[in-house]
């Protein structure tokens, strides 16, 4: 579903992403962890072109990415790429001027012009799917965090994409409200949905990823399934990191 | 105590305002200006150099130096006085009240007699026969007045020509405020006729070889100098220089000197032209504000309707185009904000009527719109800055472009935001409307001034007119304050 190779990225004289090279399979649930200032936002930024990257390319849902991509089709190509590939950002970014239901269905009225009473629908059914199907009318300052995080997954979700991309989702959130996020997601991944997550909750990288990548200055310092990088970390980086994050 | 000495301090700052005002104005009390003449061994007179040639104006050989057949007469006066004259500057319109303020001694600038001003203040003798001259489009077939029943004809403001074209409801008055202007516009064809004082007509009119003086003389009247009501003693020493000035020839060689003796005034004069009894505010009147407050009102929103899409246009071609895209919204926004929006009326509707020809509701809502614009794109410009970085992110990760973007995300977003300055813009465009009356249009403050006119005051005019402005700002600050409310539920205020 993703292959990454040899991905690099400067800001300046700094090197924010360091040859980076990766494989994600269909359906997998991949846990980004590792020391702030790392490049974890950063690759998975990458990964829809949100972030520009100087070497390397990737390829995801089937469209291929390379450096400097500014011809017209290289950006038609990026926007079909998006409609594929959904993301969820740690301040949620939900329009403030649109109810929750408009906030999802807008996308893909206006990008993949379905009929309004499709989009409503299925706009419905993912509010009832994050439990939030009785706030359809509500205006995202009149939610709280985790629902209004719960109704950016819905927007996401409602382009029907290959594969999501989470930044940090529960980073904003009281520790009360991070379990509803968190439940989503875990149907979202019991669901055979192809997912990166950004994310400093251990347990949610420990319970329900497939795979962790320990991200440290630039590069996968640590790829393995949990069990293996989680509870027996080889890298010094990896064990210095769980050991802080335990205590 | 701090506050008492910023109290006293303010009152000792209007104490010493008051007394540089007071300094300023030559005023004697009523009935003693010809002795305060003598004893300051000086004459002050009001005119306007707008009138321009022939009456007061700048030397072109010598600007610092003022010239023309006025300022020759008010001299010769005064030397008979034993005193110097000395001109003051005062807009054409406000020479009257100004005098009964006490501003100058006396008004000499084509100063009509009519039976309203004899009314209101002392005139002299004349010193000037002029002829009322109508002008059309040369090869028209119009031999009078009666001729043009249904067309609108040119003149200035507050003048005789004003009053006849008024006595004729048939014809449409439309009313300038410089010489030029006129014969411009009956060139043009916005209007089929322009009727003015000969001085004028032959300087401006007759000499354009596509207008055509008609010969006769459509009325008749004199020139005089206007002087205090109480000053009967001043009236008569003026009478007498004048007299004096005719029966030795002076008045006769300035008039020469300037092209002005002709037959007329010679001839035996009979009485002085049309007279029309102050109005008060009736009904009429009332209704003739309530269309000028439509006027305005139409403008206003016209104009905005046309700022608001191409402010926008501007922000966001400043804030996303591409170089020359920016270059260019930047000179607009300069251009526009940097020059006066009465210039810019005047260069669209004469300045460029040999390229467009625009009506002056037209011109008035395309210049104030174009102008409202350059604001309008500075606001958005703020606001699109203002919307979280995120909030474009966002759209963009969902597939949507950069059209989509602005569209669904950022504009509804930066409106939003704007509101409260747009609302604030709205009501300065409704108070700047009354600009576009350099343009001929007849909104509320041109209403107003002209009341005043003719109701000899201007109290109750200033008063209707500030209402009306009120009555048309208030229910539309309101509509935006509720949709500002509605639109903008999550915009509360910080608590401090």
């Amino acid at each position: 579903m993703i292959s990454v190779r040899t991905l690099s990225k400067r800001h300046g004289d700094r090197q924010v992403l360091k040859d980076v090279s990766a494989d994600v399979a269909k359906g997998e649930t991949i846990a980004i962890v590792g020391p702030s200032g790392g490049g974890k936002s950063t690759l998975l930024r990458c990964l829809n072109y949100l972030e520009t990257f100087d070497e390397g390319t990737v390829e995801i849902a089937g469209f291929k990415l390379r450096p400097n991509m500014t011809s017209r089709a290289d950006i038609a190509t990026i926007r079909e790429m998006r409609v594929r590939v959904g993301m969820v950002f740690q301040q949620f970014n939900l329009f403030p001027h649109l109810s929750a239901i408009d906030n999802i269905t807008l996308a893909p009225r206006i990008v993949k012009q379905e009929a309004p009473g499709k989009s409503l629908e299925r706009g419905l059914e993912l509010l009832a799917k994050v439990g939030l199907r009785d706030r359809a009318g509500a205006f995202p300052h009149e939610l709280s965090g985790g629902q209004q995080q719960r109704v950016a997954i819905a927007r996401a979700l409602a382009q029907q994409p290959d594969v999501m991309l989470f930044d940090e989702p529960t980073s904003a959130l009281d520790p009360e409200m991070r379990d509803d996020v968190m439940e989503v997601m875990k149907d979202l991944a019991a669901g055979g949905m192809t997912m990166l997550v950004v994310t400093h909750e251990m347990q949610f990288a420990h319970d329900i990823a497939s795979r962790v990548w320990v991200i440290d200055q630039g590069t996968i310092a640590e790829d393995g399934p949990p069990s293996q990088v989680v509870d027996n970390p080889r890298t010094a980086v990896a064990r210095e990191f769980f050991s802080r994050i335990r205590k | 105590m701090v506050a008492y000495a910023a109290v006293n301090r303010g009152l000792v700052l209007i104490a010493l305002a008051c007394a540089l005002i007071a300094c300023g104005t030559s005023a004697d009390p009523a009935g003693q200006t010809l002795a305060g003449i003598q004893q300051r061994g000086e004459i002050t007179w009001g005119a306007d150099i707008q009138g321009g040639e022939p009456f007061v104006y700048e030397d072109p050989q010598n600007p610092s130096q003022l010239i023309g057949f006025e300022v020759d007469i008010m001299n010769g006066i005064a030397r008979r006085l034993g005193v110097k004259a000395r001109m003051v500057q005062y807009t054409w319109s406000n020479l009257v009240p100004s005098l009964e303020r006490g501003d100058f001694d006396v008004v000499m600038n084509g100063l009509e007699s009519t039976a309203e001003r004899r009314e209101r203040i002392l005139l002299s003798d004349p010193y000037y026969v002029y002829a009322e001259t109508l002008t059309v489009r040369a090869g028209e077939p119009y031999r009078s007045l009666f001729d043009l029943t249904g067309r609108s004809v040119g003149t200035l403001n507050q003048t005789v020509a004003h009053d006849i074209l008024l006595a004729i409801p048939t014809i449409e008055p439309k009313v300038y405020e410089g010489n030029e202007e006129p014969y411009r516009d009956l060139e043009l064809g916005r209007t089929d006729g322009v009727l003015l004082d000969n001085i004028i007509a032959d300087r401006y009119g007759c000499i354009n070889k596509a207008l055509r003086c008609l010969p006769y003389d459509v009325a008749r009247g004199v020139y005089v100098i206007g002087i205090r009501k109480g000053d009967a003693d001043l009236k008569k020493a003026i009478d007498g220089a004048l007299a004096e000035m005719r029966k030795d020839g002076e008045l006769q060689k300035i008039l020469e000197k300037h092209k002005l003796w002709d037959h007329r005034q010679t001839e035996q004069q009979t009485g002085g032209g049309i007279t029309r009894p102050a109005r008060s505010f009736d009904g009429e009147m009332l209704w003739q504000f309530l269309q000028a407050a439509w006027v305005t009102l139409k403008i206003s929103l016209l104009a905005f309707l046309l700022a608001v899409p191409l402010g926008m246009l501007l922000a966001v071609g400043r804030v996303y185009g591409a170089t020359p895209l920016r270059v260019a919204a930047r000179i607009y926004i300069e251009v526009f904000r940097g020059t006066p929006v009465l210039l810019q009326l005047f260069v669209l509707y004469y300045g460029l009527s040999d390229v467009i020809q625009l009506g002056p509701m037209e011109a008035a809502i395309l210049g104030l719109g174009l102008n409202y614009a350059a604001y309008e794109a500075e606001v958005y410009r703020g606001a699109l800055l203002a919307i979280p970085r995120g909030q474009s992110e966002a759209a963009r990760a969902l597939g949507m472009g950069p059209w989509q973007t602005l569209r669904h995300i950022m504009i509804p977003q930066a409106l939003r935001l704007a509101l409260p300055p747009m609302t604030n813009d709205f009501v300065s465009l409704l108070k700047d409307s009354s600009l576009v009356s350099v343009i001929t249009v007849i909104e509320l403050t041109k209403r107003m001034t002209i009341a005043a006119v003719d109701m000899r005051g201007w109290l109750i005019p200033g008063i209707a007119c500030a209402a009306m402005y009120l009555l048309l700002s208030f229910p539309l600050s309101e509509l935006a304050r509720r949709l500002e409310r509605r639109l903008a539920r999550d915009q509360r205020p910080h608590t401090l």
